[in-house]
């Protein structure tokens, strides 16, 4: 056999191994994809088909195509003379969602960063401990953590006491049932979405990098804008991601915290699918939470890439 | 401070300086009252093995850590309160530490983006830098799509652009082969002849050191055994850990017969009396230790005249030379080298009695 068509067997060979190795790969997927259709498209797909019917008189839905609730997201008639006009309940809850997310997003950022810094600048024994500090509020339940900072914050709460006694104030600060109190509750809640990624970004950065920074003539501040943000961006990408998206879709904090009247998304869609009795709608808004989420990441994703380029 | 007479001093000066690091409840002396002057211009080699300190010393001159005592100086001004990023000192890490990212060219701009410089003066610094290093063609691509070498020369123009009073090199050749290091070592050579910057360079490579050097300051255990050019070092080693760090070498036991300015007339434990050097304040009575290099001394018929007596135990050949290990009265084993040059017909037989010549001018006297 001539040494050129025995050149091109092993190669032949080698790709069926390839070609093996994806297979398998593939396979090994299976069960986390049979999940994934079955628990998440399905059902997403039932909310996006229930969002084009007609609500049903108990709850439910009657199985006649319309586009109602789709036009009650984002529009209503007087009840009078029938003119139209946009729906402000439902517009103001979602835009009090996306300014709250944001702020939610800011202010781990601003509180998770220093706090992964120092976690991943201690010696590697107590750097274990630092982070399982972090997960403690994990084994809590959301809803007992969430009754707990109530305790911390309502008129008659810890704060408002301490201050009552010290004598700075005369009577307690609302602070339940406001914007505040949905936002304190939501950057306790997910300010380990934030520092978990970003921490993982900084253990692997290399300090070594910061000291040629310093030895290059850069001041602390642009050594940390010009070598370490740009180093730990995935990090910081992939926690804000982590905090928005669930922040946006937050349900027991706004409950808990919030009252009726400061409502959030996910308050607004339970509203539907309970007392409302809309399923239509409460279907319609889940799918524009969903479209929301998808512009705020691309947006997002976008916008760290090209800031990168710059970078680069 | 208050000392006029090394405050106009140019170049880098080491004065007394300790530092200490605690390691849990025990505390590590990695430097011990270290005092080194370091001229203007001057490629000068810290040499030692691994914890030996030198690249402690590296890092207290730029400035990543600070003394626990002592002080530096650079052309006579005290370096201790300035913080690194306002030393006019460069280093090149022996991880070579490039920004993973950015290009090669904003590698090299970055320390003189960070000076505040012009943008046009930026890109013709960066244009001669990448001339310098032979990097022009490679200039947009990322550091992590180079070669091991060339990341080593980006490295370099990097910490040249900012043209600092200093480089300091913590063994930057040491993750490249063989003979790339080579041509590195000529490279860095010529670097230094050109850009007529101050270099301290560390490694633990006595070779690199050795030909690389004007001056090498030999240490061990956080201190400077000895200062001096190769030569000095190579030949005239005062320190039994740096004649045994250097080359190869053959210690002998004596006893100082007569001492006269810096030579004596030492009697070896083998028998015959020889002349050899005494070292700067060294030992000039009683039992010293000398060195002689293998190269040094060569082997002649037994009972030739000024001969050390022994019984020739091993022939190691090596291509070039020859190693002839030979057995001394009184039991030690002295090694030979002879070159295997041609015409070089003198045949020497395993276990038969030979004679040792020892150069005049070869011994040398350790301090202790």
């Amino acid at each position: 056999m001539p040494p050129r068509s025995l050149d091109t067997d092993v190669t032949d060979r080698d790709s069926s191994l390839e070609q093996q190795a994806v297979r398998r790969s593939w396979f090994l997927s299976a069960p986390a994809l049979i999940v994934l259709v079955f628990a998440a498209s399905g059902p997403l797909l039932i909310v996006l088909i229930y969002s084009f019917l007609k609500a049903g008189p108990y709850g439910g839905v009657v199985w006649e195509l319309s586009g109602d609730a789709w036009f009650k997201v984002f529009f209503q008639r007087d009840i009078f003379d029938e003119t139209l006009s946009l729906a402000d309940a439902h517009l103001s809850i979602v835009w009090r969602s996306i300014q709250l997310s944001f702020l939610t997003t800011v202010l781990a950022l601003a509180l998770g960063f220093p706090t992964a810094y120092f976690i991943a600048t201690r010696p590697q024994r107590s750097r274990n401990l630092w982070m399982f500090l972090i997960t403690i509020p994990f084994w809590t339940n959301l809803l007992i953590r969430t009754f707990a900072i109530m305790e911390v914050i309502r008129n008659e709460g810890i704060v408002n006491t301490l201050l009552m006694t010290l004598g700075i104030i005369d009577e307690p600060i609302q602070m339940m049932f406001t914007n505040f109190a949905i936002l304190v509750g939501m950057v306790y809640v997910y300010l380990p979405l934030m520092v978990l990624p970003i921490y993982a970004s900084l253990e692997k950065l290399d300090f070594r990098l910061v000291e040629a920074g310093y030895d290059l003539y850069a001041t602390r501040f642009k050594v940390f804008t010009r070598v370490i943000i740009p180093l730990v961006k995935p990090g910081i990408v992939a926690g804000s991601i982590l905090v928005f998206i669930p922040a946006l879709g937050a349900y027991v904090t706004p409950r808990v915290l919030g009252g009726g009247k400061n409502m959030m998304l996910g308050n607004l869609i339970e509203l539907q699918f309970g007392q409302g009795r809309n399923w239509p709608l409460g279907a319609a808004l889940s799918m524009t939470l969903l479209a929301i989420v998808m512009i705020a990441l691309i947006f997002y994703v976008r916008g760290a890439q090209r800031e990168g380029a710059g970078h680069g | 401070m208050g000392q006029s007479d090394g405050g106009t001093a140019r170049g880098i000066d080491v004065r007394g300086v300790s530092k200490v690091f605690d390691v849990g409840p025990a505390a590590v002396r990695a430097l011990d009252d270290v005092s080194v002057h370091i001229k203007e211009n001057e490629f000068f080699t810290l040499l030692g093995p691994s914890g030996c300190g030198k690249t402690t010393l590296l890092r207290l001159i730029a400035g990543f850590e600070s003394a626990s005592d002592g002080e530096i100086l650079l052309d006579g001004s005290p370096l201790t309160h300035l913080p690194p990023f306002r030393r006019p000192v460069n280093t090149v890490f022996q991880s070579y530490a490039l920004f993973p990212h950015m290009s090669v060219a904003k590698n090299i701009a970055f320390g003189l983006e960070m000076l505040g410089k012009p943008k046009g003066e930026i890109e013709q610094t960066v244009n001669e830098m990448l001339q310098l290093v032979r990097m022009e063609a490679l200039r947009d691509r990322a550091t992590a799509k180079i070669s091991g070498g060339q990341q080593q020369r980006v490295a370099l123009a990097r910490a040249l652009a900012p043209k600092p009073k200093v480089l300091l090199l913590d063994e930057p050749l040491s993750a490249l082969d063989l003979k790339l290091r080579k041509e590195m070592q000529i490279e860095l050579k010529r670097l230094q002849k050109n850009t007529g910057i101050t270099f301290v360079f560390v490694t633990h490579d006595q070779e690199e050191a050795l030909t690389m050097s004007d001056r090498i300051a030999v240490m061990n255990q956080g201190k400077i055994l000895q200062i001096g050019t190769p030569r000095d070092i190579y030949d005239r080693p005062s320190d039994r850990f740096v004649a045994d760090f250097i080359g190869e070498t053959n210690f002998l036991e004596a006893e100082v017969v007569s001492a006269e300015g810096g030579r004596a007339q030492v009697r070896l434990i083998a028998g015959a009396a020889i002349a050899a050097a005494l070292p700067e304040g060294g030992a000039r009575a009683g039992k010293v230790t000398i060195v002689v290099r293998p190269e040094h001394a060569r082997l002649a018929e037994k009972g030739a005249r000024g001969a050390l007596p022994g019984q020739l135990e091993n022939i190691v050949y090596f291509g070039t030379d020859t190693h002839y290990q030979v057995r001394l009265q009184g039991g030690a084993l002295f090694t030979v080298r002879m070159q295997n040059t041609r015409g070089n017909a003198e045949t020497f037989r395993t276990n038969s009695e030979v004679g040792i010549l020892i150069a005049e001018d070869a011994a040398q006297v350790l301090r202790h």
